[in-house]
């Protein structure tokens, strides 16, 4: 194994992760590599949560005291900490949701309610997650628009060839994608399908759940016209998220649901509403948990987003080389230049779930299932894979660990 | 070695008891498991009174506890009657599987005995069990 050639304090950052030092079962560390269900969180996160609701918790938006404007200024603050992370041109551009499922489905049921008509095509692809097919086939039923979805080639890449023809031949009006498959890892070209699509006037959304805790991301020069992600794979609590929207579409859209926060106006006869964002964050939202969002946002700026990346690639590699040294164990996906921090296989003669049982008695905790990806997963011919995903927080040994646990699995399964 | 797995469930996830399919059958019906889109398929043959399970199959893909619970609920309910089919509840699927399960995996172990009510006596029936459990 050669050492990795950027300065990345391993210690240091797992010290910031106290459940990383939770034994797992007696006298068995935890092995955590289902990051790509949801991160560890660091004591920033877990303190700055803690000091609102100790010292600074109460509704925002609305109260006059003291403490009312301290939550408010704290949840603005993680608003424009959002904004600068992913470089947002302007913080009226930053829905919080409370994930990329709730970003996705507000786009579909405003959007795409006010926009599209029978015979429109919803462009997607064929290694989404399921929060990026369902919300459309919804949508389709409602409005009589039609979901399409690109084809993938055998190593698990977008085939470029025929997105474009589709693009060409299809009343395409939204195309929707995943920057990062969760179950292949691939890192699809975000830029380069965007510039395709808004060639043929189509409007883009990037499903960018696997990709903004793992990588630097620019949303104007990625020129996304929709942006979603969820806090809660990037060390923030989980019901923190947010939509990226360009600022001249969140205007236009309609509101989704109403209450309290979204509107400018109530009267018995009719509402009008609120400016953007505010418009798409009707009720009570979740303060402590987009303050734990900002932290988390401060927490990796301060490790620096490509020193994370660097890590995670280096990781990536080693453990694809050491898998590949498997020869019942079978990878999914591309190679690691091309990929994510994900590698999802299955194993000769053993079910996921049994894969998964047998390495959580030695303490790796992965997961196993379709990964809310059926229909991938019917593509790949199999009805499960287990799964181990990395982050910022993992090593080397642990990779050498989940090795070494499989060749339990083996043994337990005589196979 | 890991105690989760014991020799049983290794067994009968290994040699599963009456896989396949039965054809013709009186009743043919597929359980599916949401969360991890596992499928349990369950053919039966009764009696000509229609009073007893004559002869059973299943077939499908599943983790060893699935498949195993089915094996031994399998064994369990061929020659009895419907009426004593119908009193097995999931607590004795579970002393069948013999190990705790948790929460994520009860799904696992009991989706033979969904697929075998729900085949037997409806839908209705399965979720009259479930709604008792919560309330």
């Amino acid at each position: 194994m050669t050492m990795p050639d950027y300065a990345y304090d391993i210690d240091a950052v797992r010290a910031q992760f106290p459940i990383l030092h939770v034994e797992h079962h007696p006298g068995v560390p935890l092995t955590y590599l289902d990051n790509g269900a949801s991160s560890q969180k660091p004591l920033a996160v877990i303190e700055a949560m803690d000091s609102y609701y100790r010292t600074t918790n109460a509704n925002v938006h609305r109260g006059i005291h003291k403490l009312s404007e301290q939550a408010s200024e704290a949840y603005e603050g993680a608003r424009v900490k959002v904004r600068r992370f992913i470089h947002a041109a302007s913080k009226r551009e930053i829905v919080f949701t409370r994930g990329t499922t709730e970003g996705i489905n507000l786009v579909a049921q405003t959007w795409g309610r006010a926009n599209l008509k029978p015979g429109d095509v919803i462009l997607s692809t064929q290694m989404e997650h399921h929060a990026n097919i369902v919300p459309w086939q919804m949508l389709a039923a409602q409005t009589g628009a039609v979901v399409k979805f690109a084809p993938i080639t055998p190593d698990g890449q977008i085939d470029a060839d025929a997105y474009a023809r589709m693009l060409r031949e299809l009343p395409v009006k939204l195309v929707t994608f995943t920057m990062v498959s969760n179950v292949l890892g691939t890192i699809t070209p975000a830029a380069d399908m965007a510039r395709l699509a808004h060639d043929v006037g189509a409007v883009v959304l990037m499903d960018a759940a696997q990709a903004v805790p793992h990588m630097a991301i620019d949303v104007q020069a990625l020129d996304a016209d929709f942006l979603v992600f969820s806090g809660h794979k990037m060390c923030a609590p989980t019901g923190s998220g947010v939509l990226y929207g360009k600022a001249a579409l969140l205007d236009a859209m309609p509101p989704w649901m109403g209450g309290g926060d979204m509107i400018s106006k109530v009267t018995f006869e009719g509402s009008t509403w609120n400016d953007i964002p505010f418009k798409f964050e009707a009720g009570t939202p979740l303060i402590s948990e987009q303050i734990g969002l900002g932290a988390a946002i401060d927490y990796l700026n301060a490790l620096g987003m490509d020193k994370v990346q660097a890590h995670e690639h280096a990781m990536t590699r080693y453990a694809l080389d050491r898998l590949a040294e498997l020869p019942f164990v079978h990878v999914y996906g591309p190679d690691a230049d091309k990929k994510g921090a994900v590698a999802a296989f299955s194993m000769d003669g053993v079910h996921a779930h049994d894969v998964a049982q047998v390495l959580d008695s030695q303490g790796i905790a992965v997961r196993a299932g379709h990964h809310c990806a059926q229909p991938l997963h019917s593509l790949l011919g199999t009805a499960a894979t287990a799964r181990a995903s990395f982050y910022l927080y993992n090593t080397f040994e642990e990779v050498d660990r989940l090795v070494d646990a499989l060749y339990v699995v083996k043994r337990t399964f005589s196979v | 070695m890991y105690d989760f797995y014991r020799e049983n469930i290794l067994d009968h996830d290994r040699n599963m008891r009456y896989r396949g399919v039965l054809d013709p059958a009186d009743i043919d019906y597929e359980a599916v498991n949401p969360l991890c889109g596992d499928k349990l398929r369950l053919t039966l043959r009764l009696s000509e009174d229609k009073t007893h399970i004559e002869a059973l199959a299943w077939e499908g893909e599943g983790c060893a506890i699935s498949k195993a619970s089915a094996s031994m609920l399998g064994e369990m309910i061929l020659g009895k009657s419907l009426d004593e089919v119908r009193a097995i509840s999931k607590q004795d699927v579970f002393d069948l599987i013999g190990i705790p399960l948790s929460m994520n995996r009860v799904k696992c172990g009991l989706l033979s005995l969904k697929a075998l009510t729900v085949a037997l006596y409806g839908l209705g029936e399965w979720e009259r069990r479930e709604q008792a459990e919560e309330d």
